[in-house]
């Protein structure tokens, strides 16, 4: 029963991170119904941009924030020069331009970076503070996606600049008809989706260690959460976010074995596109011909 | 359509390209022959790739997981059955053309951007599970298995290597026979309907879905026969070596030859054997960081690809050819 609770939290810790890369997805699909396939290896470089700054020696939490802001301007740099141009273009074009993405960022902190495993710190204390299921870096975890989620709701719900951005993602021609500058929403949707892919990134470093590659099987669980939630419903990814984290660890733990993780998303992400294509929350689209 | 309407001039071009292919091994050096042995192989699953992405409309971004089914299918039955080398090329693709036939059964539901995902995934988790210890005793687990080059048969007075690069060039000729007699002909324009309007072509009377799974089965078929020349050539197969990243450069070579293009898929495969070779003397990142710049260069500048611009410049130079011809008989007459 012990090992089993322990399973259940750090698979709650994991979700906590898949939620927020998920959170991340859907922020970019809801606006502009783009699946962002470069999300993981943005998370990725900001990651290298935190250890750099904790590198030179500024604190923790500094740096965080720092890494935040960047981020936010590198999603929003990204949007306005590159995906703007080809926002109406066939979605091949766009899944190419966004592994275009993928492997240049890959490539770039490689290069800067260099290809070696590094250690990351974990801003939390060593000794379990919460009880002997849970480690403190857990815990942490999941506290810091909760007041994200906290901080997003508030912003979305009581601020100008957030409903403009639902307005938005909502309808873009009747936005734009009562004054709302379209395109600068969806360069904020950008930033923030990075921002939060960042704040993802900081968080798992320290539990798969910081290379260029973490991200690819993060993400590929990210993936498996925004559609399990429902691709355009951010408190959908949330939800998919813990039940695909305590999923994949009770699944690793008792049925499949550590190393058929992956194909467990796998799996899960066929599965729901298939049976439940809305996931969980989602809405329903008529195509029209 | 690029390909599909044989004139004189195109024949002599084709003839004069499988002769140069014919002659390479006899004057490069050992390692090039390897080389371009491995461009046969990137080009035959390039084409397969680009009969389901370029001309069917459906996105993989997972074909190096049947790339990785047919180079295992190949070593397996090389090193544990010990069945010849060039048997297990069709039995490869057998395999695969199932397990991809399998896997359009579910892609038949998924559109566009939903496609790419799942086809990312597989290929994300295939090396996981060429790692699977239940699978170990088959496939060698991490280490993967090894594989012996094959001998020049029938007392042929060439080396192994140059022996392997013929024989890939006999199956690569055959393979584009082939695809260049199925996208020409009924089930051809069939798979370019449905990409350009799968409605429309399905009130037309095209099965939609027969026609969708077919290409599917089809496509990977091809990377299987990939996979499993690919496999005999490097003599070694291991999970690391079908990363997700292998599929990328697969999508990278059908954008950078020419989407929905049959001669592209060479230069897509020239491509992506040998820019990374050049690229990797720079850094060990520069190869990636060339491929995405040529990418979006690619996008933005030629969507078409390489094969595009070398139509572009063929009709070009045709049209100044046929302007000076008429205009010498209107001044000799």
């Amino acid at each position: 029963m012990e090992a089993f609770l322990h399973q259940v939290f750090s698979g709650l810790a994991n979700g906590a991170i898949y939620a927020s890369l998920a959170l991340a997805l859907v922020m970019i699909y809801q606006s502009t119904h783009h699946i962002n396939f470069a999300q993981g290896e943005m998370a990725m470089f900001s990651t290298y941009l935190a250890w750099a700054m904790i590198n030179a020696g500024y604190p923790y939490w500094i740096a965080f924030g720092l890494t935040v802001v960047a981020s936010f301007f590198i999603g929003l740099t990204i949007e306005r020069v590159i995906v703007r141009r080809v926002a109406g273009a066939p979605i091949l074009t766009l899944v190419v331009v966004f592994i275009a993405l993928l492997v240049i960022l890959n490539s770039i902190t490689g290069w800067i970076f260099t290809y070696t495993i590094k250690v990351f710190p974990s801003p939390f204390p060593e000794q379990p503070l919460f009880g002997p299921y849970i480690s403190s870096h857990e815990a942490g975890v999941v506290g810091v996606s909760l007041v994200v989620l906290l901080l997003l709701f508030l912003f979305f719900r009581f601020t100008t600049l957030g409903l403009a951005m639902r307005a938005t993602a909502e309808n873009a021609l009747s936005s734009r008809l009562s004054g709302i500058r379209v395109g600068w929403m969806l360069a904020l949707g950008w930033g923030l989706a990075a921002s939060i892919g960042a704040i993802a990134g900081m968080m798992v470093a320290p539990i798969v260690y910081l290379d260029p590659n973490m991200m690819s099987g993060i993400l590929l669980y990210g993936i498996a959460a925004a559609l399990m939630g429902g691709i355009d419903n951010p408190f959908g990814a949330v939800v998919g976010g813990l039940i695909v984290g305590v999923l994949e660890n009770l699944m690793g733990a008792y049925v499949v074995g550590t190393e058929l993780k992956l194909t467990v998303a796998l799996m899960l992400i066929i599965g729901v596109l298939i049976f439940k294509p809305t996931g969980l929350f989602g809405r329903h689209f008529v195509t029209r011909v | 359509m690029d390909g599909m309407h044989v004139n004189k001039t195109r024949l002599i071009v084709i003839g004069i390209a499988v002769l140069v292919a014919f002659l390479l091994p006899f004057v490069v050096g050992s390692y090039r022959v390897f080389q371009f042995n491995l461009v046969l192989v990137y080009a035959i699953v390039l084409l397969g790739l680009n009969m389901l992405t370029g001309y069917n409309g459906q996105i993989s971004l997972g074909h190096g997981a049947f790339y990785a089914i047919g180079a295992y299918v190949a070593a397996i039955m090389m090193d544990k059955l010990g069945v010849p080398y060039w048997a297990t090329v069709p039995a490869a693709g057998l395999v695969c053309f199932v397990a991809g036939f399998l896997f359009g059964f579910p892609a038949l539901r998924l559109h566009g951007h939903y496609l790419a995902l799942a086809t990312f995934a597989l290929g994300i988790s295939m090396p996981q599970i060429l790692k699977y210890k239940g699978l170990e005793h088959w496939t060698g687990g991490v280490q993967g298995i090894v594989i012996l080059k094959p001998q020049a048969p029938f007392g042929l007075n060439v080396s192994q290597d140059q022996w392997l690069y013929l024989f890939s060039l006999f199956v690569a000729l055959f393979m584009f026979w082939l695809a260049w007699n199925i996208l020409r002909g009924r089930i051809g324009r069939a798979m370019v309907a449905i990409r350009d309007h799968p409605i429309a072509a399905e009130a037309m009377g095209i099965n939609v879905a027969a026609v969708k799974t077919l290409t599917f089965g089809v496509s990977a078929l091809y990377a299987g026969v990939g996979g499993a020349l690919g496999a005999i050539v490097v003599q070694f197969v291991a999970p690391d070596s079908f990363v997700a990243l292998v599929s990328i450069s697969f999508l990278i070579g059908i954008v950078i030859g020419g989407l929905a293009s049959i001669s592209g898929v060479i230069y897509g495969a020239i491509f992506i054997q040998f820019v990374p070779n050049i690229a990797d003397e720079i850094s060990k990142a520069a190869p990636w960081a060339v491929y995405g710049l040529f990418l979006l260069a690619f996008v933005f500048l030629a969507p078409k690809g390489v094969a595009g611009l070398v139509q572009l410049l063929w009709g070009k130079a045709e049209a100044s050819w046929k302007r000076t011809r008429a205009q010498k008989t209107t001044l000799q007459s």
